[in-house]
């Protein structure tokens, strides 16, 4: 369902406490990281602790995600996988993501499934796209295995890529934001937005967050616990949609009762993609925890 | 014999005395008193000035086995206590009992005061460093008896604790003996410890490094008190009377703990109009502080007053407007003692003001919520801050026990597990604080409501807060550490664990 990852919290994965603690700061998500936030000399290190965590620590209702190194591009990469996914994740986080990456991680995780008598595509797969190349082929990507459950958009490396600096603003991720978000709407999969930097600036994560939400992102990317709270509030209906997409779904009732296959309400015409719309909206506000006839306004 | 929180209690410790058992939080003793002081004194109007420790010691009349006292505002960068007792030794002095309101690891000479036999009795309401950990090898002659903030007050005002000469570090003082706080190289803010031992002590010497013009405005300590005044070089650095952590956490765990208690705040129905509320300093407590000040200022809240050790955090509350005043009884910091030298909202006060509980009402008792913290806490909701887990002393009640029995809502907020070990034990390894004045625990993982309070648990629950048992707080934390073993039975009584009352709660166990 949609909006089942609101938040996705990066967090280090050779960090023995923040192993330990993960799973209480409210994410939908976690995602162990591997990659860039373990140095080299730590990598062999880190993969072997984050295993046994993933073996020790029950991290309740939160997802548990693995960003692991690249499988063709660096030598850290496929033994992370084949360390990794036998101590069962969620779903395995790819970066720089190619197709090619996809079919092989793929294949490499129906063996470990067999081998650990798993369901057989019960692991799933995140391709990160932060290159040009990733955006320009994201369709075949996101069809290159049917384990991937969403996008995450990268949007430092790949305005690195594109040579391009990156704002506070974000006015030059717009096109790739949009483009993440048809994808994967299309694809029926989550669109993920990528982690606003500046953990202290709190109005700019919000704003970030609301200008993801509008064009479609259905997440966001979280580096720091503290932006979890927020992106939360930015992502759950407002009182107004809730209050609406209510009399809509009694508007619908009642014309039912009558018969009517047309009705309007405040004189405009309802019709089949607003009430869809109005039961998403009421379906994520019962997820946010509201009761029925509950007013937050 | 067993007391009110069923620990085996001799009748009687040899270098203490007869034990009366602690009977519970809130347990009448006998009519409280207020001692006679007898008026030992000088001249009155000569000069107060001497020109050296020795002279001031002979002119007391200190002898061997006499009771000497200190405060502890200069807290780590205290040189007075060492100052005191190295000439004690140098003259020979013996078996001299020791009265700090708290010893730091600034005081480790004091060590080698124990191993000479200078030294043969020490009372404190906290204690850490190498002293702490003499003690509990079992150094000193006598058990060290730990007293509460309020407790303190409490026994030299009744005569339990009596004492023959106070040397108090005087930051700012004049010819006759008043004394402030406030001013100096050493300011540290209002002398709230100071007070009882200035009042009750039968001689008072003010050490000082800023011997100023007559009169010494504003009078903390009046002359009537003190009988004579010793110019020094330096009472100590100033930078150390910094307590602990005065910045807010930036750890992800704590900061969620301080959140989840900022939670149960507002559930509790107590942030309202008027609101009252006390934190300590550590990282956990202030980032709690940091929620309630959003909270009361989204809600317009005006607040009566926030009290204890206080902080530059606290100060910045006080001059939103959150709050109408700040009791302090000790400036944690340097932004706090300039506010408090310029604020007369910023309120010093007495320990015994703030904390005792025989008195006719003391600041304590007009708290709403308190945050506490803890080193372990049992099931029955007992709070240890006095010995770490391998039963060496590392603290002592302060306020810990005075404010958890005053507050309408005490919570102690901790992390589920510390250094591999679970918070929540079967049974602590001391008893500071009863389990009967704990109202909630706040962990990062769950919250637990003390039984006794199943209308907050209600309140809690409505809230939509994530509330457990202890049972299943333990059970979440020895699920990551596995279960500790206890510690073997003690057998020598190192330190005497008093109540605010002067009942003994528990008694530590040399290492």
């Amino acid at each position: 369902m949609e909006g089942c990852r609101r938040s996705m919290l990066f967090m280090p994965g050779n960090n023995p406490g923040m192993l330990q603690s993960a799973g209480v700061f409210s994410a939908d998500s976690i995602i162990f990281d591997l990659e860039d936030g373990v140095s080299l000399q730590e990598k062999d290190s880190a993969r072997l602790l984050l295993r046994n965590a993933l073996q020790t620590f029950d991290y309740g209702g939160t997802e548990v995600v693995v960003r692991v190194n690249n499988l063709t591009g660096s030598p850290y990469g496929l033994a992370d996988v084949e360390v990794i996914a036998p101590a069962g994740v969620a779903a395995i986080m790819l970066p720089k993501a190619t197709e090619k990456e996809i079919i092989l991680l793929d294949k490499m995780l129906a063996e470990i499934e067999t081998k650990t008598e798993r369901t057989t595509g019960s692991t799933k797969i995140f391709p990160l796209i932060e290159t040009a190349y990733g955006l320009m082929h994201l369709k075949r990507i996101i069809s290159s295995s049917i384990r991937i459950a969403g996008v995450l958009l990268g949007a430092e490396d790949l305005t690195a890529d594109l040579g391009i600096k990156r704002t506070r603003d974000g006015e030059e991720i717009f096109m790739a934001r949009c483009q993440v978000a048809i994808a994967c709407r299309a694809a029926g999969i989550d669109a993920i937005d990528t982690p606003f930097a500046d953990v202290q600036d709190q109005e700019g994560l919000i704003k970030d967050t609301q200008k993801a939400k509008a064009l479609g992102l259905t997440g966001k990317a979280a580096i720091n616990p503290r932006q979890i709270g927020l992106i939360h509030e930015v992502f759950a209906p407002s009182p107004e949609e809730v209050l609406y997409a209510r009399e809509v779904i009694t508007a619908m009732q009642e014309a039912e009762k009558e018969g009517k296959g047309v009705f309007s309400l405040h004189n405009k015409m309802i019709d089949a993609p607003i009430i869809s719309r109005a039961q998403a909206v009421l379906a994520k506000a019962r997820q946010y925890g509201w009761k029925e006839g509950e007013n937050h306004a | 014999m067993l007391n009110a929180v069923r620990r085996e209690l001799p009748e009687y410790i040899e270098g203490y005395g007869q034990v009366k058992t602690f009977q519970g939080a809130n347990v009448e003793q006998d009519k409280p008193v207020r001692r006679q002081v007898v008026i030992d004194k000088d001249s009155v109007d000569g000069n107060k000035v001497l020109s050296s420790l020795q002279e001031a010691m002979a002119r007391c009349g200190l002898t061997d086995g006499m009771t000497i006292s200190f405060h502890h505002h200069l807290r780590n960068g205290d040189h007075v206590l060492n100052m005191v007792l190295e000439e004690a030794a140098r003259l020979g002095f013996k078996n001299l009992k020791i009265a700090a309101s708290s010893i730091f690891p600034v005081h480790a000479p004091l060590v080698r005061h124990m191993e000479n036999g200078v030294v043969t009795g020490l009372c404190t309401n906290y204690i850490s460093g190498p002293v702490a950990e003499a003690v509990t090898h079992g150094l000193l002659h006598t058990p060290l008896v730990m007293h509460t903030h309020g407790g303190r007050a409490r026994a030299i005002e009744a005569g339990d604790l009596s004492v023959d000469v106070a040397f108090l570090a005087a930051p700012s003082c004049d010819a006759c003996g008043n004394i402030n706080g406030v001013n100096g190289p050493a300011a540290c803010g209002f002398l709230g410890y100071a007070i009882a031992d200035a009042h009750y002590a039968r001689r008072v010497v003010a050490i000082t490094d800023n011997l100023v013009e007559y009169p010494n405005c504003p009078v903390e300590i009046s002359q009537e008190y003190v009988d004579y005044v010793v110019p020094v070089a330096s009472l100590g650095d100033v930078q150390g009377i910094i307590s602990g952590t005065t910045m807010i956490t930036r750890d992800p765990v704590g900061l969620r703990i301080a959140q989840f208690a900022a939670e149960v705040i507002a559930a509790s129905g107590l942030l309202k109009e008027n609101f009252s509320f006390q934190t300590g300093a550590g990282g956990i407590s202030l980032a709690v502080a940091a929620y309630v000040r959003e909270m009361m200022k989204k809600q317009k809240i005006t607040g009566s007053f926030a009290s204890g050790g206080i902080t530059g955090y606290l100060v910045e509350m006080l001059e939103e407007g959150l709050f109408r005043a700040v009791f302090d009884v000790q400036c944690f910091d340097l932004l706090a003692v300039e506010s408090q030298r310029r604020n007369r909202r910023h309120q010093g006060i007495s320990a015994s003001f703030y904390a005792n509980p025989h008195n006719k009402g003391a600041v304590v008792n007009n708290l709403d919520v308190m945050i506490l913290g803890a080193t372990e806490i049992d099931k029955d909701f007992n709070v240890n801050v006095t010995t770490d887990s391998n039963g060496v002393l590392i603290g002592g009640s302060g306020g810990h026990s005075d404010t958890a029995a005053g507050a309408k809502l005490s919570i102690v907020v901790t992390k589920l597990t510390k250094v591999r070990l679970p918070i929540i034990r079967d049974a602590v390894t001391t008893i500071t604080t009863p389990g009967e004045t704990v109202d909630a625990v706040v962990t990062e993982r769950g919250i637990a409501v003390n039984p006794r309070r199943g209308d907050l648990r209600q309140r809690l629950e409505q809230a939509g807060l994530l509330v457990m048992t202890i049972d299943e707080l333990q059970e979440i934390a020895q699920a990551m550490t596995g279960k500790p073993d206890s510690l073997p039975p003690g057998r020598d009584i190192v330190a005497v664990v008093e109540y605010r009352d002067g009942t003994v709660i528990d008694v530590v166990y040399k290492v």
